[in-house]
């Protein structure tokens, strides 16, 4: 018999980021907790202004309904607000696999690294521009295969 | 929208109430006039920049926005106080409806804006109020980007060609004028800063003038002394262009009130 928890988080590792699809809420850490008596899951979002985070709320109730949880509240919370140090390993590789260069940890944004290219690996790559087609993600170019590549933005 | 507002619709609160539209309509009606922009730039990747920052802000003003209708106690939320408010309820300073201008203009307003907006959320993040330090230190991050961003094209552009120098130097010259209204504290702030909600706006000057003169040192442009300041937002007086502003703005739901997607 698998608790509440573990039913409802796996209902929502089903539940895919609009705007990147082949990761999910859970790999984005979006998901902050999971509670019972009342049943509530908190989710935070990632950006303020961030279009993707009504859809995300409707495709989170749509799921748990679906999945037979239609007790489970949602609800979302600022603070502590959402650090991209909060993906997943596992979802900084489907990031990686899908083309977009996943963000740094902030322990290492100091140290001003240029991300390596999803493409060939090589870290000789240069900004384009600071925003990209998403709040989350600038442009960028490698230098040695010429790939435009879209990095998630650390934050 | 978070649980921790509960509390703030039992205690109206007609400052906080206030210092919340100023927070809020800052944001928004910066976002309105970035967004003037899209399909405009320069270059796609700045079309794209500005969008961003719009959307930022949007996020900004419709969070305080939000907040500001719990407090108030009378049912209006963020979507209510922004399409449903006259220009005399709007409480933003005068400087985010300035005219877009060319974009030298519109960069030194962004600069001015931005370089300030860090300096008062690095305050608004110790807010004594949970839910206002919770959507500062949200926005904080978003808000570096944007300061950043314009201070590189302040350099770019002032320490660039004679034209894109001249363009700058013009833009910042009509701009300087509502600085001062960014650090002028009245009632509202003076009883805000007591509670701790915020900081006190007048104590961010320095830090603001240190930052505007090594970005002015960067760009190898000219700081001349602060013309007289015009005030007035932060109580209602606008100027002309925030009335075409709104009029853009609200003119679909107030056309066809309740309308959704
Ligand atoms: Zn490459």
């Amino acid at each position: 018999m698998s608790t509440l928890h573990d039913r409802v988080m796996g209902v929502l590792a089903g539940v895919p980021d609009p705007e990147v699809p082949v990761v999910s809420i859970v790999d984005l850490g979006m998901v902050r907790e999971v509670r019972e008596n009342p049943s509530v899951v908190v989710i935070t979002p990632t950006y303020t202004g961030c279009p993707a985070t009504d859809v995300i709320k409707s495709s989170i109730r749509v799921a748990l309904d679906s999945a037979d949880l239609r007790d489970v509240a949602v609800e979302t919370t600022l603070s502590p607000p959402w650090t991209t140090d909060w993906i997943s390993e596992s979802g900084r590789d489907k990031l990686r696999a899908y083309g977009i260069a996943p963000p740094p940890h902030s322990s290492q944004l100091r140290a001003k690294a240029s991300p390596a290219c999803p493409r060939c690996n090589s870290t000789n790559t240069q900004e384009i521009s600071r925003f990209g087609s998403t709040p989350c993600k600038a442009l960028w170019r490698c230098l040695s295969c010429a790939e435009p590549f879209d990095h998630f933005k650390c934050h | 929208m978070t649980t921790a507002s509960s509390s703030a619709a039992s205690r109206p609160d007609p400052a906080l109430f206030d210092y919340l539209l100023r927070l809020g309509d800052d944001s928004l009606i910066l976002a309105q006039r970035l967004s003037e922009w899209c399909g405009h730039a320069p270059m796609i990747e700045v079309d794209l920049s500005m969008s961003n920052v719009a959307l930022d802000l949007v996020g900004q003003a419709m969070l305080f926005l939000d907040y500001a209708g719990q407090v108030e106690g009378k049912g209006r939320d963020g979507d209510k106080l922004a399409f449903h408010r006259d220009a005399l309820r709007f409480r933003n300073c005068l400087l985010v409806e300035q005219p877009n201008g060319d974009f030298g203009q519109t960069m030194a307003r962004q600069y001015l804006f931005s370089t300030w907006q860090r300096l008062l959320f690095q305050g608004l993040v110790k807010s004594t109020d949970a839910q206002i330090a919770g959507i500062a230190a949200k926005a904080l991050k978003e808000i570096e980007y944007h300061a950043d961003w314009s201070a590189e094209w302040v350099v770019r552009l002032g320490d660039g060609t004679p034209e894109s120098r001249e363009r700058m130097i013009n833009g910042f010259a009509w701009m300087w004028r509502f600085v001062d209204e960014l650090f002028q504290v009245d009632e509202i702030d003076a009883a805000v800063a007591k509670a701790g909600i915020g900081p006190a706006r007048d104590s961010l000057r320095s830090d603001f003038d240190a930052a505007l003169k090594s970005t002015f040192e960067a760009a190898t442009l000219p700081l001349t002394p602060l013309p007289a300041a015009v005030l007035g937002g932060r109580k209602g007086h606008h100027s002309e262009h925030l009335g075409h502003i709104l009029a853009e703005m609200q003119h679909l739901p107030r056309s066809y009130p309740g309308a959704v997607w």
